[in-house]
């Protein structure tokens, strides 16, 4: 049997698997505190070159200090970062090597395009004519020639973000912040802009870190992501492995969506995890190893495309299938989800994605219908509790 | 590529232009009639009689009588203003008082509305309550309080004297310097309001961006923080000069028989002279001093606007 790989691979590209690889960026053991409030909790993460890296949470998860720590905004209350091999301490925010891209974009309203492009290199007192060459070359990596005369109020938003990209990346920064750079924008307009930020990443080589509450964007542009709750790092993985392989709880529900089915461990060996549904005592079977112990309780964690529904029952001795009934299905277009209730309780239900593939289908799934919901020995996974 | 739209103006209705009808119904009734009729004595000539010159309109007369009394209009008073040294000087005089005091207000007005602007939130009203405060108390007061302070023997000389600082008292009042003093005492609140509303409402973000793209605070403050609270410096700076120009009370209690301003002056001629028709042609001509170039600034603003637009 082929080994199987975890979701698409979108670059060869995993500094991070090599543990001799030097780190980039580093944050050792760092803590912020604002008052009373913990913002940051004794972290520790490297990011590598060249990576696309993505700081995913909710608000208040301590992912803008984090940045901001880096920009040189904040000062950790304790431990250290380090970019490219220089401890940052000390080192106030117009000496850093890094720049920003602010949620707000912060364009100087008094300055035209070109003005708020050159601002960062006149400070390094480069020569007049090689601004105007290095703003020329940002203005057409933007696509914002025709309106490099305009002020930041005379354009639009999807403009003004393009504004403040060039901005940013005008002086060659080693590490671009974008901080929710995309967060003011439309949803078609966003998601064009995040490929044309993979692609000018790409282009340009150099390292961007990224900080989103949008799963979505974060999965999209990333090498990795590092999902934080409370201060803390939950997971930092790719986004095939966040989402396939979640390690907690936390993660599997933060991103996307997941069915969470209480269950308890009745049989275990090193490659099969056997498990029976505490609610409504069905068998799960799954190519898994488990730290729990047999009598434990775990949750079993599928996502609602991994589930097949057919109309049908149940037979006998079979495991991975579930017999329900038909409770409501949401008709998003491209998917149906299909809530089937599994038990007595009208809360007790798994949630099943279902293809819309044929615009005509001959016997349609409808509510209270009798279905069968089966998966795959390796569609779930367990979490320990 | 989306674009700006400029939307066509709305029709307004009857009740938007009753709207707009009220403040212009005010400025005729308390700005262009008063000014009408102060510019109507301008052209007049004085005479023993009350009121103290011709021609009076009298309605009771008939149409022949006015147009009559149109004839005997002259420009004559005008005329004497460009005669008599004292008018000139007091014009230079007060301007260059008012642009002195009103620079000054600035130098010590920004600080204060920059402090205002980056105290923390639950400082500011209490902040701009202690700015609004001296307004509470008569203004003719606060200007006879200075004399206490200022003269020969007033608290300041005596702190400095105490203190050792001078062996002899500083002579204050009744310089030009008190009028300075007097002047940025009392106007200082006009220029901090408008320039702590300015400064106020600038995006931190902003510096921080200044400062990330490798400009220190100090700079950033020169070429971010300034420039974008100039319409709040514009504001206040006209707030100061234009009263200060034809200020009366404070160089009349404050300053030297030498310090001549252009409120004196108007007060000598109306009150001590009687001559109503000529202090009349000094209140024109001191009005056209400040807003003919202040007509032009404002067109000069929008015409810089539109070239931007």
């Amino acid at each position: 049997m082929a080994k199987k790989s975890i979701g698409p691979v979108r670059r060869e590209f995993s500094p991070w698997e090599n543990t001799d690889h030097p780190p980039f960026i580093e944050f050792r053991n760092v803590t912020k505190k604002f008052g009373d409030f913990v913002a940051v909790k004794n972290l520790s993460l490297k990011i590598y070159e060249k990576e696309f890296f993505a700081l995913l949470g909710g608000s208040g998860c301590g992912k803008t200090t984090l940045m901001r720590m880096l920009a040189g905004f904040e000062t950790p209350t304790s431990g250290q970062i380090f970019l490219d091999g220089q401890d940052l301490a000390g080192i106030p925010p117009y000496r850093r090597p890094s720049n920003m891209m602010f949620q707000s974009y912060a364009l100087f309203p008094h300055m035209n395009v070109e003005k708020n492009i050159a601002f960062g290199l006149k400070q390094d007192k480069m020569p007049a004519a090689e601004i105007e060459a290095r703003v020329a070359e940002m203005l057409r990596l933007t696509k914002l020639e025709q309106f490099a005369k305009r002020k930041p109020h005379q354009l639009s938003g999807g403009q003004r973000q393009r504004v403040a990209l060039a901005r940013s990346l005008a002086k060659r920064p080693k590490v671009l912040l974008l901080d929710e750079p995309l967060g003011a924008l439309d949803r078609k307009l966003r998601e064009e802009t995040q490929f044309e930020l993979m692609g000018l990443q790409e282009d340009l080589k150099m390292t961007f870190l990224i900080v989103t509450h949008d799963q979505e964007e974060a999965m999209t542009v990333a090498d990795r992501i590092a999902v934080m709750d409370k201060g803390e790092l939950v997971q930092v993985a790719t986004p095939s492995e966040i989402y396939e392989a979640p390690n907690s709880k936390f993660v599997a529900d933060f991103i996307g969506d997941i069915n969470l089915i209480e269950a308890k461990v009745t049989e275990k060996t090193e490659a099969v995890t056997k498990l029976v549904s505490v609610v409504d005592g069905f068998a799960i079977e799954c190519d898994q190893e488990t730290e729990a112990n047999v009598g434990d309780t775990v949750w079993y964690a599928i996502r609602p495309e991994k589930v097949r529904i057919a109309h049908g029952q149940t037979e006998p001795g079979v495991v991975n299938q579930i017999g329900g009934i038909v409770w409501d299905i949401a008709y998003l277009g491209d998917v149906s989800i299909i809530h089937a209730k599994v038990g007595e309780d009208e809360h007790d239900t798994i949630r099943a994605t279902f293809t819309n593939v044929s615009r005509m289908v001959e016997n349609p799934i409808k509510w209270d219908d009798n279905v069968v919901l089966t998966f795959d020995r390796d569609a779930g996974v367990i979490l320990a509790r | 590529m989306d674009e700006v739209h400029v939307a066509a103006p709305p029709r307004r209705s009857l009740g938007a232009w009753l709207l707009i009808a009220v403040p212009y119904f005010w400025l005729f009734l308390f700005f262009l009639a008063p000014f009408l009729i102060v510019f109507k004595i301008s052209l007049s000539q004085t005479a023993i009689a009350i009121p103290p010159y011709v021609p009076t309109f009298d309605l009771a007369e008939g149409w022949q009588a006015f147009t009559d009394s149109l004839s005997e209009f002259s420009l004559e008073n005008y005329v004497w203003l460009t005669e008599d040294a004292l008018y000139w000087k007091s014009y230079v005089s007060s301007v260059s008082i008012a642009a002195v005091s009103t620079f000054l207000t600035l130098l010590i007005g920004y600080p204060i509305a920059y402090g205002m602007a980056r105290s923390p939130q639950s400082w500011r009203p209490t902040l701009l309550m202690l700015v609004i405060l001296p307004f509470w108390t008569s203004f003719l007061i606060r200007v006879y309080a200075w004399i206490g302070i200022l003269k020969n023997e007033g608290l300041l000389n005596q702190l400095l004297l105490s203190l050792g600082l001078i062996s002899e008292p500083l002579v204050i009042l009744n310089t030009n310097l008190a009028v300075y003093i007097g002047i940025v005492y009392s106007y200082l609140p006009f220029l901090v309001l408008p320039l702590y509303a300015s400064l106020e409402r600038l995006d931190g973000t902003l510096l921080e961006a200044a400062e990330d793209l490798g400009c220190p605070s100090w700079k950033a403050f020169w070429k971010i923080t300034v420039p974008l609270s100039l319409p709040g410096v514009i504001a206040g700076c006209f707030l100061v000069f234009i009263p200060a120009v034809g200020e009366f009370v404070i160089p009349d209690l404050l300053g030297g028989s030498d310090t001549l301003m252009i409120g004196k002056t108007l007060w000598v001629e109306f009150f001590n002279n009687r001559d109503w028709p000529v202090s009349s042609a000094v209140a024109v001509i001191l009005l056209l001093i400040l807003v003919i170039p202040i007509v032009l600034f404002q067109n000069q603003q929008q015409k810089m606007a539109e070239k931007e637009g």
